[in-house]
């Protein structure tokens, strides 16, 4: 168990700087999640922590050490890699208990810890069966035990999932939670599914081009973006997102003429400014026609997704979408009549991509109010 | 469904494949009978009437002690030159797998050797074991006499293994480096994290995963130094001293076209031939069966 410190990380390929000064503290037992699209530079981070890449400026420290200049097993590291990277000419015994082998253990001893760690991943059955022999959740299993049985003090996964079907991944998602509240080691773990970021983390750290762009709760993260990329990046269906320039505090219009209210309390914008305008597709309120303050959405298409469905219009000159729950059926080239509730409207810089007004916490605390 | 290049036109085909059958043919089958029949026969170092003799010239070569000789000699350099040869290889390839500083230039320069002919590499260790005059005949400087392949039959073993190496270990290089950049690299890294140093992951990662290649480079090497250590033996020890570096191939040369008989010579080709096959099989059978392929 440990906590770790990251500061001023950054990291240099070539002629292009891959990580640009990332600060990070995770407290001892969190679950932090890192979320970014690829390339973002979330697995060199990782990879930096586990010390399969060098550290170019900063220093990380885990537990209180600086471990910049240590080699991988002297960091007290365990890694889930994305391929599993399991042994193909050992066992299931022989792989997961490998790294007690390399400690020298004796044999009894590391029988007994394989026994137990198998029944924890349930893999007892399979113990003598070689890596090839396996489906990809029994080797991502086999990759948590390799990686559990050490004890180690954090425990990286670098999208362990990704290479799963969806249903499996669910499932999975579930034991490594599990797996978390039982062993309570500080884990990172690498992803770009908003879903997994959302479903697993205490934290989520949100990555975009080699900065952190927002790190919060998930809940905070969906609720008060940062700045637009998280904005359209968590969540799913994403944020509407668009253009629009500032009439007086309290008002915005976007082109096509549509204005939309907004709270006044929660964005210092000025008149005349220009914005991004978001709000979130399940935000969007549907009203009866005629209703005051409604607004006219001129539907294209409907998107099934079962328990919902996603409506896909134009709201002036501007693609929207809006979540409609089961009950009534649209049809392209229908007009629905939408509320947009001023308290769920979201307001960029147009420039920065930064939200304006309040920060994240501040505005916490204005709601709890 | 397999796709396949049809030929109605047959005569087009075998026109197409006539140069090559032909090669083939003149190079290969046309040898390897006339060996045959040789072998069975007596011929006259000058041609003429030759004698359907049967088996009598094996059993000339098998009762002659100095053929034994000669055969005992040839395992001894195929076991020793075997070894060599893999066991630098595969140092000299986990070495630039590493990808430490200057790993091309190592890459580039560690294949070289295998481009030069054996008659060259047999002249340049000539040259530098040259008991008189070579880099090796320091020692010498210090203990007289204590190095010299002209007098002492080991000496003489010694340098034709690492001349033979040394080129080999050129061609075994390329095939471990390429096997080894084959094996995907977060195994290594997996491995790193388990806690396993450098030579730990060489000896419980990387050779493991090696083996096919290894299998194949030990079925090629000791094929190799039976039939093609021709060069290397006739530019420096010429068999010498005292036969101790009599390699069967160099003793079908000498036989036949030093000793001009053409029947004991080719006789040996047979059992050489038979010899190498025989081996072949033997590694294909029961060394295989113990090799994992990932």
């Amino acid at each position: 168990m440990a906590d770790i410190e990251i500061r001023g990380i950054t990291k240099t390929y070539g002629p292009t700087r891959v990580l640009h000064g990332v600060d990070l503290s995770i407290a001892n037992g969190e679950f932090l999640v890192i979320l970014g699209p690829s390339g973002c530079g979330k697995s060199t981070l990782l990879r930096m922590i586990a010390g399969l890449e060098t550290i170019d400026g900063g220093e990380i420290a885990i537990g209180g050490t600086i471990v910049n200049r240590l080699e991988p097993r002297e960091r007290g590291c365990a890694m889930v890699f994305q391929n599993y990277a399991l042994y193909p000419h050992m066992t299931v015994a022989e792989n997961i208990g490998y790294a007690l082998k390399v400690a020298g253990r004796p044999k009894a001893e590391r029988l007994a810890r394989i026994g137990e760690i198998a029944k924890i991943v349930g893999l007892e059955d399979y113990l003598d069966r070689k890596p090839s022999q396996l489906s990809g959740g029994q080797r991502q299993r086999v990759a948590m035990g390799r990686a559990m049985i050490r004890e180690p003090k954090v425990f990286l996964f670098d999208e362990p999932l990704s290479n799963l079907d969806a249903k499996l991944r669910v499932q999975m998602r579930l034991e490594i939670r599990r797996l978390h509240q039982r062993l309570g080691a500080t884990s990172i773990f690498v992803t770009h599914d908003q879903i997994e970021a959302m479903t697993l983390a205490d934290r989520i750290v949100v990555m975009h081009g080699g900065r952190v762009e927002q790190v919060g709760a998930p809940r905070t993260l969906y609720a008060t973006p940062a700045t637009r990329f998280v904005a359209s990046f968590l969540g799913s269906p994403a944020m509407n997102l668009m253009p629009a320039e500032i009439l007086r505090p309290g008002l915005a219009r976007i082109a096509g003429g549509v204005d939309i209210a907004f709270d006044p309390a929660l964005f210092a914008a000025v008149p005349g400014q220009q914005v991004e305008l978001g709000i979130r597709p399940e935000d969007v309120e549907l009203v009866r026609p005629g209703t005051e303050g409604a607004h006219a959405l001129a539907v294209q298409f409907v998107e099934e997704m079962g328990a919902s469905r996603l409506v896909h219009g134009r709201l002036g000159e501007a693609e929207f979408a809006v979540v409609q729950p089961n009950g009534r059926g649209t049809e392209g080239g229908e007009t629905l009549a939408i509320a947009l509730p001023p308290s769920a409207i979201h307001l960029f810089d147009i420039g920065n991509g930064r939200r304006l007004g309040l920060e994240p916490q501040r505005l916490d605390a204005v709601r709890a109010a | 469904m397999q796709r396949r290049a049809a030929f109605d036109n047959l005569w087009l085909a075998g026109a197409l494949i006539a140069p090559q059958l032909l090669l083939v043919l003149v190079f290969f089958y046309w040898p390897t009978v006339q060996a045959l029949y040789w072998a069975f026969s007596t011929q006259p170092p000058f041609g003429g009437a030759n004698q359907w003799v049967g088996w009598q010239n094996f059993e000339q070569i098998f009762s002659d002690s100095v053929y034994w000789n000669s055969v005992r000699v040839s395992i001894i350099f195929a076991i020793l030159s075997t070894s060599l040869s893999i066991a630098t290889a595969l140092l000299m390839a986990l070495m630039v797998d590493r990808q430490l500083a200057g790993h091309r230039v190592y890459r580039f320069i560690y294949f070289w050797p295998y481009a030069i002919a054996a008659p060259a590499v047999g002249l340049a260790f000539r040259f530098i074991f040259a008991p008189d005059a070579g880099f090796v005949s320091a020692v010498n400087q210090f203990a007289p006499n204590l190095w010299n392949p002209a007098l002492k039959g080991w000496d003489a073993m010694i340098l034709i293994v690492i001349a033979n190496s040394w080129k080999m270990a050129a061609y075994n290089f390329i095939f471990f480096l390429a096997a080894l950049q084959a094996i995907p690299r977060t195994l290594i890294e997996a491995a790193a994290m388990d806690g396993s140093g450098v030579l730990r992951r060489a000896r419980d990662v990387q050779i493991p995963l090696l083996q096919p290649t290894l299998f194949f480079l030990l079925v090629i090497n000791i094929t190799e130094s039976f039939v093609d250590s021709f060069g290397i033996v006739d530019i420096t020890t010429g068999g010498g001293p005292a036969r101790a570096t009599d390699l069967m191939v160099f003793k079908i040369y000498s036989d036949g076209f030093k000793g001009l008989d053409y029947s004991m010579a080719a006789a040996q080709s047979i059992v050489l031939m038979l010899l190498v096959v025989a081996l072949t099989f033997i590694q294909f059978r029961y060394v295989e069966r113990r090799v994992h392929y990932a």
